[in-house]
């Protein structure tokens, strides 16, 4: 309407103007973590000078990336596992106090994380996961549930029951009507699921800060921002650029592969939350 | 113990050919040992949810009513010291009265430009995918790697803007973006935009695709103007979609925390401290867990009253 409105070559003029504009930091940042900046290890001509001061910073990226490797993975898998048997649970069996867990894991989205993390501070210390990779995983599985359990419910809800009726028929058990029938089926819904797990775990900054304490324990975005605030002084903004290059690629590679499942999946979370 | 029963019930229903259709639930055990199962597949959720969800926050509420240091000491109950301590902070009603600033600046900035977008891209004409996907893409990127990135974009020395308004000749000086109170502010509420923008944009196209066509194609044989078609179908049927964004935006930014720790640690002169980061001071820098547990809860009682006040009116929003 408004695009009719304005007419074709303003059109492309306005859309254009602003896709500069929101590709712009990304393409800068990309130029200055390989381009040459003064108080940078790249002082002159084109180099990977400021990845190689990332290799070697602190605890080293290769750690880092391990580290933000492991949590996302092991986020992940815990949110597919536990939203798996929970959505088939929600969508095909009736037991006593189903909807009360129902809402109370959606009201995990009702919580400011802050309100969360003090008390989870306190609570891994006890289980004797805190400053720990697993614990750090638990916890940002937990924040992931409310979304990809509605998630996996509504995918389970979309397959047929007849499906799975002819299973149990032919003689599988629930389980392996899950796994032979119904798992195929939901796929697309894992696939989602598992998408925004990994970019919330991979991102995630305020819970490795209260939760991590150690430096050589630290995920990337930790990392990075502390290598930042360390330099005080001596600022050195080119190995901050190319951190962030190295956090962001992995990110917009999968958002580019698995475009369509993020914005479908998102599209039905979105219309019914 | 559930689990095992589960386990070991298969043999059930291959007793039972003749069940096929809907579940038989006039037959008991067979009913009895769905109920367990059910129970036996939502069982990892009830862990999860009890004991990462549950018991922290009764925990956050024994602590918001004790001496909590963050190290060893006293954990006596002090109720209600912590919360009548909270506005005894100096950073107190600075912090509140700055969230509700920012959460208002974004607000009308980052859904005003979101509107504009899915407006600019919901045809499908050539290009539009295009435009779609590069408006989107910032989402994908964490919010501290994005304000990693604009810290470095905003820096007098080395990054490019500030030599770019003085080459326009906007600026004849090096422009410090984050250096007063309202740069700082303005130049987070930029990062914002850019970064949640096509977010945003993605759930008004949602709603704008479930809009009829036949709507606005009677619409326009009954002669309305374009900015009549706007006001009086687009906007109402839109308000559902606006009505979530709305939502989400509000909370967010009520509980802004990465951008502000990153791009102005709260600077120039504590002036963007928001809510969140005096939380996270009163605990690990001020070390006094039980006050940081007291205003978490109060944070938490207002997103709730708000979060219902907003549900009504999206229900209502649903309803016309």
């Amino acid at each position: 309407m408004l695009s009719r409105a304005l007419g074709r070559t303003p059109y492309y003029v306005v859309a254009g103007g602003l896709a500069v504009i929101f590709l712009f930091p990304l393409l800068w940042n990309t130029w200055a973590s390989v381009g040459p900046q003064p108080g940078t290890a790249q002082e002159s001509g084109y180099g990977l000078g400021n990845y190689r001061t990332l290799l070697d910073y602190d605890a080293g990226l290769w750690r880092y990336l391990l580290n933000s490797t492991f949590v996302s993975a092991l986020t992940v898998a815990l949110t597919l596992g536990v939203s798996l048997l929970g959505g088939y649970a929600f969508a095909r069996f009736d037991f006593p106090g189903k909807n009360a867990l129902f809402l109370l894991t959606l009201a995990i989205l009702m919580v400011p994380y802050a309100t969360l993390l003090i008390p989870l501070y306190v609570l891994l210390d006890r289980l004797h996961l805190q400053n720990s990779l697993i614990g750090l995983s638990l916890v940002l599985a937990m924040f992931q549930l409310p979304f990809a359990t509605f998630m996996m419910r509504i995918s389970f809800e979309a397959v047929p029951r007849e499906l799975e009726e002819s299973a149990l028929v032919d003689g599988c058990g629930t389980a392996g009507a899950l796994r032979r029938v119904l798992l195929p089926a939901v796929r697309p819904g894992l696939i989602t699921v598992g998408l925004f797990a990994f970019l919330a775990a991979w991102n995630d900054f305020i819970a490795p800060l209260i939760l991590i304490s150690d430096s050589e324990k630290a995920p990337l975005p930790l990392a990075v921002a502390t290598l930042r605030q360390q330099s005080m002084g001596a600022v050195d903004y080119g190995a901050t650029e190319a951190g962030v290059v190295v956090l962001a690629v992995p990110c917009l590679l999968l958002f580019l592969l698995l475009q369509r499942h993020y914005i479908r999946g998102f599209m039905s979370g979105a219309l019914k939350g | 113990m559930r689990v095992k029963v589960a386990e070991s019930a298969p043999t059930a229903h291959r007793a039972r050919p003749e069940h096929r259709g809907r579940p038989p639930r006039a037959s008991a055990p067979r009913w009895r040992s769905r109920k367990v199962r059910g129970l036996a597949y939502a069982a990892p959720t009830a862990v999860f949810v009890t004991v990462f969800f549950l018991l922290p926050l009764l925990l956050v509420g024994q602590m918001s009513l004790s001496d909590w240091p963050l190290l060893a000491g006293d954990r006596g109950v002090n109720a209600p010291e912590n919360y009548t301590d909270i506005t005894d902070a100096p950073l107190f009603w600075p912090a509140v009265r700055f969230t509700l600033l920012y959460t208002g600046v974004v607000t009308v900035v980052l859904l005003g430009l979101a509107l504009l977008l899915a407006l600019l891209v919901q045809e499908s004409r050539p290009g539009a995918g295009f435009f779609r996907t590069v408006y989107f893409l910032p989402s994908a990127l964490g919010l501290a790697s994005a304000s990693l990135l604009f810290w470095g974009l905003y820096s007098p020395t080395t990054g490019p803007l500030s030599d770019l308004l003085e080459g326009l000749g906007l600026a004849d000086d090096e422009v410090s973006f984050l250096g007063t109170p309202t740069a700082a502010l303005m130049s987070t509420v930029f990062l914002i935009v850019w970064k949640f923008a096509g977010f945003y944009m993605l759930i008004l196209l949602v709603g704008l695709q479930r809009i009829p066509h036949e709507v606005y194609e009677a619409a326009r044989m009954d002669g309305a103007s374009r900015a009549q078609i706007f006001r009086s179908i687009t906007l109402p049927l839109l308000r559902p979609s606006l009505a979530l964004t709305l939502l989400l935006c509000v909370t967010g930014s009520l509980l802004a925390f990465d951008q502000f720790f990153i791009l102005t640690k709260g600077g120039p002169d504590n002036s963007t401290v928001t809510v969140v980061q005096l939380i996270y001071r009163e605990a690990f820098q001020r070390l006094d867990l039980g006050t940081a547990a007291a205003l978490s809860i109060l944070v938490l009682a207002v997103l709730l009253l708000l979060n219902a006040l907003q549900f009504r009116g999206l229900r209502r929003a649903d309803e016309s």
